[in-house]
């Protein structure tokens, strides 16, 4: 008897469950997206200033290689993003919270924007490095198809009236994608391999300078919280949106204005 | 025994064991005949799927000239692309009469597993839409002068890889069952999922075409097919719950 009550006064003191509840999560929402958009600035100006003013010039690609600062993180997210989403889609089977669904949908847009972001940078890097806008490279491919993905996801979460419902069947949507996703990439490569052989690798390069990773880790920790700071501010906007009419959410949408 | 309420006398009924083994196999059998039977009935539209099929695979040669190099390099592609599309198409139609009629009210209030019917459908519309593709493949690979041995490669891995096409494109119907512009969505939702078919399907021709043996990429289409069939099952078997919640 006695050794259960420290852990169950814990258990009341934090108890995760309850920001499951939109109502409740409303307002840390806010705060954390908050905080990360403050803490993200800083970091993104320590990037570009050590990646555009500090790291020197690539001995062989010249000053073109700047863009890597703001692709490869751009990159990275444009998966973690996805990964996440169908970890949040999952939850929502699982556990069947409304915020689960509402957090993939949430994320959806950013992961898209990333996605594109890569792609866009990408093409703008290769002009000048590889002679050419687009290369059936193994990467390249299963990044447009990963854009693919996320249009599908976000094109049938608008064509689905009821939120709730296009909650679940994105959310299946995506677990589908994550389940595809790594069958897509080695088949991908493997065709890749299989045509043209090892013509441009990405991870050619030599190993960076010191102020080029410090750049790039800057970087990704501010496109990282940019990421949590947008999907939460969205995820506000879902809240509001789906919840307006109940007596929590009037008052708050009558106070803010 | 003195109760009133009928359908509560009738579930306290001790279960006929054999009844619910017979019963399991039995229902995603009526739906097997039924879709052969519908399907039979409505040859009509079969034909216009092959016709479908046999135009998109023959304009590509209007399109891109006559030289019998390139059009041999195409074959695969154009023929594997054909299908997906006609593999689109065939999708867009599964169910969409049995929304109509009420059908798939029945199939998500009946006591059988739903993946079990999803299974059936996906195995009926395979019969009827897929295998017709691919006996005429052959006849259709003639104006792009393939080599004997890279034909019956194309035709092995439609026969294997077409599954795979129905199972994603069955779970994409499902999901997009009744929506605005379901078709074009579902089109949007199928082609990044079929990236796999396409490549190891088209791949398995352009090895043997350059002389290689195509077992590896035909094993692994079968493989992606086999995996493929029964997730496209439980998958379809979910969204068809959530699209009538």
């Amino acid at each position: 008897m006695n050794s259960l009550a420290p852990s169950s006064r814990l258990r009341r003191r934090i108890n995760v469950f309850r920001y499951a509840a939109p109502s409740a999560f409303y307002a840390p929402a806010g705060m954390i997206a908050r905080w990360c958009a403050l803490v993200a600035i800083p970091f993104a100006l320590l990037g570009l200033y050590l990646g555009f003013i500090v790291a020197p010039t690539d001995a062989t690609q010249g000053e073109v290689y700047r863009i890597l600062f703001i692709h490869v993180p751009a990159a990275w997210l444009s998966m973690l993003i996805y990964l996440v989403m169908a970890v949040w889609a999952a939850m929502g089977f699982i556990l069947n919270t409304r915020l689960s669904g509402m957090m993939a949908t949430a994320l959806a847009p950013t992961g898209a924007m990333f996605t594109l972001l890569a792609l866009v940078t990408g093409s703008i890097w290769g002009k000048p490095t590889w002679g050419t806008w687009w290369v059936w490279d193994a990467r390249l491919t299963s990044e447009l198809i990963l854009l693919f993905l996320y249009l599908g996801l976000m094109g049938l979460h608008n064509a689905i009236e009821d939120p709730r419902r296009a909650d679940r069947a994105a959310g299946l949507l995506a677990l589908v994608g994550s389940v595809n996703l790594p069958v897509i990439y080695f088949s991908v490569r493997w065709w890749n391999t299989l045509h043209q052989g090892s013509s441009i690798r990405m991870d050619q390069a030599p190993s960076m300078a010191m102020t080029m990773v410090a750049a790039m880790l800057a970087l990704l920790v501010a496109c990282w919280l940019y990421a949590i700071a947008v999907t939460l501010i969205r995820l506000r906007c879902i809240i509001i949106e789906r919840e307006g009419n109940t007596e929590w959410a009037r008052r708050i949408t009558g106070a803010e204005s | 025994m003195n109760r009133v309420d009928r359908g509560a006398l009738e579930f306290d009924e001790p279960i006929d064991e054999s009844m619910v083994e017979v019963s399991l196999l039995a229902a995603p059998a009526a739906v097997l005949s039924r879709d052969l039977g519908v399907a039979w009935r409505h040859r009509s539209d079969l034909m216009t799927a092959l016709s479908f099929f046999a135009v998109v695979v023959l304009l590509f040669p209007l399109a891109s000239g006559a030289d019998k190099k390139l059009l041999q390099a195409l074959a695969p592609g154009v023929l594997w692309v054909a299908a997906l599309l006609a593999h689109v198409l065939a999708a867009q139609r599964t169910f969409a009469d049995d929304a109509r009629d009420g059908t798939l009210e029945q199939w998500i209030i009946s006591p059988q597993p739903l993946a079990m019917l999803t299974a059936a459908r996906i195995v009926a519309q395979w019969l009827t839409s897929s295998l017709p593709l691919v006996l005429i493949a052959p006849v259709l690979v003639l104006p792009f002068g393939l080599s004997f041995d890279a034909t019956i490669v194309l035709c092995i891995s439609l026969l294997i890889g077409t599954p795979a096409m129905v199972a994603i494109g069955i779970t994409a119907a499902a999901l997009t069952l009744r929506l605005r512009q379901g078709a074009a969505l579902l089109a949007l939702l199928v082609l990044p999922l079929e990236v796999p078919v396409l490549v190891f399907g088209a791949g398995a021709v352009d090895a043997v075409a350059s002389g290689m043996p195509a077992t590896a990429h035909l094993s692994l289409l079968a493989a992606f097919s086999l995996l493929t069939f029964p997730g496209a099952a439980l998958a379809s078997a979910a969204a068809l719950r959530i699209s009538h919640a």
